[in-house]
């Protein structure tokens, strides 16, 4: 099995090479890639080959340029760093591009941001390829990411996996057939006391109305509903779905919510914090340790 | 002679006087910790209950004499935070205080730069995204006062591209300083110039390697830089530059503020101070918290995360500090208490201070190999021992997970995590390796039952 997937991938890539795949055969391919075998594959995001192929809506002839709005965030972002080193205005440039592209970058957005920062276009290349958020194949307009690193799994991810995948119909690294949703993995996303959690890129509003939103302390019911009111093109609740924040109030167990309540030695916080305080700074330090009124 | 003599008598007084000292103060050392009052945490808005901006932030203390702070001057700063024993909060615990002490006194002509970490991607790890949201300003004022510490001119606060809330909330923080003049030309009205900027990724675990950050802020890939030159010498665009960890620097004007022998009254020797500790996983109540260093590790998950599920009983292992510790079982969890040291001693590491709980429930030997293929995901490629060795450790560690493996490839897994350790440019092979280490050291005999009962039910469908 595994060597057929691997073989299925390679002569795939092959004929994708020479730009005569259909799109259903290259769909094949980065489900099997995704699902089957990640072993041989360097990303678990949707675009399973580092390397760039023609394709109708992406090739040498295409064009992209920022709006004129975007020009001047484009200025604003360059003005960040030593007018000698534009190059490091790089990642947030790509950024934008992706934004304002329907959230992937395509080799016309590259050469473009090599362009502007006068710099030769594999070393932009070489970045869009190595950093997983940026996209270099067309997706969904919302990118749906599952954190799948061991505190989420500990907390049931993979149920939230089953709940979407069982849902949207779509596995990793595939897209719905109506352009909504493209369905990922991604490494550790940093909120592991909310596990477990997803998150949502919206490309549907370009540069101004692009959001990253986290959905934590998910449920598989929550994230149906979550993606439900995507669909219908709502605002479902971002951050914590059963709680405020990280504070203690519960977990969930066996994809449901657990309330739990503190007791009083477990409670911080909950009073008006202190205001300001500071010691005499010129006065040598008292031996004991100085509390604030 | 006679000046010798008083001069040999002086030092005995004073060894005598030193060994009174010592023996007082022995005998005057806490032996037991944790128990942090809401009047001794720093981060008191750490839940979002109140405004995290320019408001609410000066209404519980932040920005609050910054400028004589500042003006108490570089040196000043840096001996009060050695004083404090600050340990760096970004996992490998470097005193704060002699870090920033490595920076130029006088500068050659170019410029310094202080970098921020807010790359915060290791497995278990969320605290400082509690900060950048919640506590923009201690983290901002924290910029202002390290750099004047560490001599430098400019920063960068280098956020992960996934947070970009969290970075909303920093920018926001930043223009808010800006425009009351706290930062910029003669921040605070001190006489110093500093700016601040917010540079962010795009999803690379190996970005919060400093010298690999550094790398990516300058529009690269991020793959770590061979050391020396240490980044103090040759940093950023060339330039002497410090990178630090945001706990580290958000916490540092309060340290000033309330003087460092407050902050080291907490904590055992060497482990100073007070720390947010992030506990996931299989926790009635998982909960970022602000407390005590050396803290017991059982006290913290009883008191504030409510417990392990199940009860203490059901408590099959513990990873005390982010993915790239060894695990604990748990008969070391029992009495371990939650410091660098005490967790060196049994051979983990305080890292982040990301507890990671798992109960009976879990299966050991998948959550290490699921750490394994985060691993063999964010490896940059540059070394080949970590390259191709991540990917060989998740290889096995997948075989592992269904015993379909023979007994002596647990020895050769050994071997390879050896390999793997200390031969690369930075730790994250050491990182990889580590858990798969800490799997094999307590968990071997269930490695070894899983295969023989894989090969077991080999033998039976075969007959």
């Amino acid at each position: 099995m595994r060597r057929a997937v691997q073989s299925l991938a390679r002569f795939s890539a092959l004929v994708a090479h020479q730009s005569a795949a259909s799109s259903t055969s290259a769909a094949a391919v980065q489900a099997a890639a995704c699902v089957g075998s990640r072993r041989w594959f360097a990303t678990n995001s949707h675009d399973i080959f580092n390397t760039h192929r023609h394709e109708a809506h992406n090739n040498w002839d295409t064009e992209f340029d920022f709006t004129d709005a975007n020009y001047e965030k484009v200025a604003e972002i360059i003005s960040r760093y030593p007018t000698n080193y534009k190059a490091s205005a790089l990642i947030p440039l790509l950024d934008l591009a992706q934004q304002q592209n329907e959230g992937w970058l395509s080799l016309a957005a590259m050469n473009r941001v090599a362009k502007i920062l006068d710099m030769a276009e594999i070393r932009v290349y070489e970045v869009a390829t190595f950093y997983t958020m940026f996209n270099r194949s067309k997706i969904g307009k919302y990118h749906v990411m599952v954190c799948g690193t061991t505190p989420c799994m500990l907390q049931g991810a993979k149920g939230i996996y089953k709940a979407l995948k069982d849902h949207l119909g779509i596995d990793y690294g595939q897209t719905t057939p109506d352009g909504m949703f493209t369905l990922g993995e991604m490494e550790c996303m940093g909120a592991c006391v909310n596990a477990p959690m997803i998150a949502v890129a919206d490309y549907t509003k370009g540069v101004e109305g692009f959001s990253y939103h986290y959905y934590e302390d998910l449920t598989p019911q929550d994230v149906i509903s979550i993606v439900d009111t995507l669909k219908k093109g709502g605002k479902p609740k971002a951050g914590s779905q059963h709680r405020s924040k990280a504070e203690p109030a519960g977990a969930v167990v066996d994809g449901k919510w657990v309330p739990s309540k503190p007791g009083a030695d477990g409670m911080t916080l909950t009073g008006e914090p202190p205001g300001p305080y500071c010691r005499n700074l010129d006065e040598p330090a008292p031996e004991q340790a100085a509390a604030p009124k | 002679m006679a000046l010798q003599a008083a001069g040999r008598k002086g030092v005995q007084s004073q060894l005598l006087s030193t060994c009174l000292r010592a023996y007082s103060t022995a005998a005057a050392e806490r032996t037991s910790f944790g128990g942090l009052q809401d009047k001794d945490r720093i981060f008191t808005n750490i839940y979002g209950r109140h405004d995290p901006f320019i408001k609410g932030a000066e209404k519980r203390g932040d920005w609050y004499r910054t400028k004589d702070i500042v003006q108490k001057g570089s040196d000043w700063i840096v001996d009060q935070m050695k004083k404090s024993g600050l340990r760096g909060r970004g996992g490998a615990g470097f005193p704060s205080g002699l870090k920033w002490s490595f920076m130029p006194k006088v500068s050659d002509g170019r410029p310094s730069y202080l970098v921020v970490n807010g790359d915060e991607s290791e497995p278990g790890t969320c605290k400082d995204r509690e900060i950048m949201r919640h506590e923009p300003h201690k983290l901002v004022e924290g910029c202002l006062i390290a750099g004047v510490g560490m001599r430098a001119r400019a920063g960068y606060i280098y956020i992960r591209g996934e947070f970009v809330n969290e970075r909303k909330a920093v920018m926001r923080a930043i223009d808010e300083a800006y425009a009351k003049g706290y930062l910029g030309k003669n921040a605070c009205g001190s006489g110093y110039d500093f700016d601040l900027n917010v540079h962010w990724g795009a999803g690379a675990y190996i970005c919060g390697e400093e010298t690999a950050l550094i790398e990516s802020l300058e529009g690269k890939q991020g793959k770590p830089r061979l050391k020396p030159p240490f980044p103090a010498n040759v940093g950023l665009y060339g330039c002497p530059t410090t990178v630090t960890n945001v706990e580290t620097v958000a916490v540092s004007p309060t340290i000033l503020r309330r003087g460092p022998e407050w902050f080291s009254s907490f904590g055992r020797k060497n482990n100073h101070g007070t720390k947010l500790f992030a506990i996931s996983g299989h926790v009635n109540r998982p909960v970022t918290v602000e407390e005590e260093m050396s803290i017991p590790l059982r006290e913290l998950i009883e008191r504030h995360a409510g417990g392990v599920r199940g009860g203490w009983d059901n408590l099959l292992a513990i990873i005390p500090g982010g993915s790239s510790v060894p695990l604990l079982p748990r008969s070391q969890c029992d009495d371990v208490l939650m410091d660098f040291d005490a967790l060196k001693e049994r051979q983990s590491g305080l890292g982040t201070a990301a507890v990671m709980v798992m109960d009976k429930s879990t299966d050991p030997i998948e959550a290490i190999a699921r750490l394994s293929y985060f691993y063999k995901h964010e490896s940059c490629g540059q070394c080949t021992p970590c390259r191709e060795g991540t990917g060989w450790l998740y290889d096995i560690m997948t075989r592992m997970k269904k015993g379909d493996a023979r007994l002596e490839e647990i020895d050769m897994l050994w071997e390879i995590t050896k390999q793997i350790e200390g031969h690369t440019i930075c730790a994250l092979g050491d990182a990889a390796a580590w858990p798969v280490q800490g799997l094999i050291r307590h968990f071997r005999p269930l490695m070894e039952q899983r295969i023989e009962q894989a090969s077991e039910e080999l033998e039976r469908i075969a007959a």
